[in-house]
């Protein structure tokens, strides 16, 4: 079973009933401290290591929402909340902004700090696997297989890495400012943003459009790379013929040989041979 | 004197970029200029050959299609690396033209071994950063705002300098290499490059079929778009 669905009935739990929630639909989230919660979110991996992995970096980006608490940055509510928030959590950097979001209000909200934390613990896993399989396995690929696209039309070097880069963070800093409006939006009813259809949905669209991608970029890709020779002559045939077939090799080896590693061997005889004969 | 100062000129811009981008892929921002598509591209462009950046990244991005970046496991770093490779790439080249066949060889290859040792440096900051916090859990759980932010600033200095130094020495070391090799390479150039773009495309294919096989008709949709692809490339001959 997924992670995601395992973890889902624990979070509907945790917030769905009457003493733990948060009133359906805030008070928007204030421009200034969007938009410094926003920037903050950018480095929530800064302190990240392998004891409380994002738990500073959240307590990071929640602060600057618990100054509303009483007594300010003096105030003990301000660093009993701050507490609370730097301690473990894992998810992914782009939705941790829905935790972000979602645990600055609670905490705004003076709700029980145990609830706070029972809803904290419950969000690491759906946050970590959505992320993962929307960003990392489906966003990002696709993105860089436009890239090579563009590279494959004939792009100019300054055109390929803009068109990537404003493809890919449209999507980024849209996932991030989404999640912590929506975090704040919802509360400790987050879990009903969870069910977003591009966050449900989107790895599967995203995973057929990209195999199209890749179908498209990697012949004209090579065929620019390789200098643009005539397709019909010796060496354009001879790596459409041997490319499939490395690729179906590599496909064959999944799990023995990462790609990376064969190409090093192959580019190191390469180098050798063509240096020391 | 001369000289080191000469060699010393493109070292400081190569290394302080794989710094910057060497901070991107984990600490801040994420906006992926990490990517070996844009690094490589930046490195070369530095150096003056853009193109040869560009060409560069674009084989290495094809790589990096296989490792995707997933929460704790340990993964090639492509950004300091990718801006390592476009730096020796542009060995020989100039503005418009492609990477000399030697140095591209030899960019790709420093290339994958820097993603390799960046890869480990990575595991390294981050227990150094573990090693750091330990002391202060305490200050943590006072709620100590200056400790909150001073682990953000502290992971994300060490982050820079990481980047830094596996740039600036990985630069150092294989651009004499890049000359070496530009100036011994026997191999037919066209036969060369093809053998270096048929092995990264091969990765890149693979990954792509591996990452997305298992959604439903996304098989059929690769190999079709691949066969409009080719024919693409041949009606535009």
């Amino acid at each position: 079973m997924p992670e995601t669905e395992r973890n889902a009935p624990a979070l509907r739990a945790d917030t769905a009933s009457p003493p733990f929630a948060s009133p359906p639909d805030g008070p928007p989230l204030p421009g200034a401290l969007r938009a410094s919660m926003l920037l903050r979110c950018l480095a929530i991996q800064g302190s990240w290591n392998y004891e409380i992995l994002v738990g500073n970096g959240v307590g990071f980006c929640v602060e600057p929402a618990l100054r509303q608490l009483p007594g300010g940055l003096d105030g003990q509510p301000y660093k009993a909340a701050l507490a609370r928030q730097s301690v473990y959590f894992n998810a992914h950097p782009y939705l941790a902004a829905l935790a972000v979001g979602a645990l600055a209000r609670a905490e705004v909200e003076q709700v029980a700090p145990v609830r706070i934390e029972r809803f904290r613990t419950a969000l690491c896993g759906p946050l970590g696997s959505v992320g993962d399989r929307l960003v990392w396995a489906a966003w990002l690929p696709a993105c860089s297989l436009v890239a090579i696209l563009l590279f494959g039309f004939g792009w100019s070097p300054l055109g390929v890495v803009l068109g990537f880069l404003f493809l890919y963070n449209v999507g980024h800093l849209g996932l991030r400012d989404w999640g912590l409006r929506n975090g704040w939006k919802h509360g400790l009813r987050v879990a009903t943003a969870l069910g977003h259809p591009v966050l449900q949905h989107g790895p599967r669209y995203i995973g057929r459009v990209s195999a199209v991608l890749g179908g498209l970029a990697l012949p004209l890709a090579v065929h620019r790379a390789i200098g643009g020779q005539p397709p019909l002559s010796p060496i354009p045939m001879g790596v459409a013929v041997a490319t499939p077939l490395l690729a179906v090799l590599l496909v064959r080896l999944q799990g023995r040989a990462e790609g990376w590693r064969v190409v090093l061997l192959v580019l190191a005889a390469l180098v050798l041979y063509s240096v020391v004969r | 004197m001369t000289e080191l100062f000469a060699a010393l000129v493109p070292l400081v811009p190569v290394a302080l970029l794989a710094g910057v981008v060497g901070l991107d892929v984990v600490s801040f921002p994420q906006a992926m200029i990490s990517r070996p598509i844009v690094g490589a591209t930046l490195g070369g462009a530095f150096l003056g050959a853009p193109e040869a950046g560009l060409v560069c990244g674009t084989a290495l991005e094809c790589l990096a299609l296989e490792s995707l970046p997933v929460g704790a496991s340990r993964y090639p770093e492509w950004g300091s690396a990718s801006v390592v490779a476009g730096a020796v790439a542009a060995v020989g080249a100039t503005n418009s033209s492609f990477p000399d066949v030697g140095a591209f060889a030899v960019a790709v290859l420093v290339g994958i071994v820097t993603a390799w040792i960046g890869g480990w440096t990575m595991v390294q900051h981050r227990q150094l950063i573990a090693r750091f916090a330990r002391p202060r859990l305490d200050q943590l759980a006072a709620g100590s705002r200056n400790t909150v932010v001073g682990l953000q600033v502290f992971g994300m200095t060490l982050d820079l300098v990481r980047g830094v130094l596996l740039g600036g020495l990985m630069y150092c070391l294989a651009r004499p290499v890049a000359t070496l090799v530009n100036a011994f390479w026997t191999v037919d150039e066209d036969l060369s490059r093809a053998v270096i773009v048929a092995s990264v495309a091969a990765v890149a294919a693979a990954a792509v079929w591996k990452d997305f096989h298992a959604i439903s008709g996304t098989r059929r949709l690769f190999v079709v778009s691949l066969a409009v692809g080719t024919l693409l490339v041949v009606a535009g001959a």
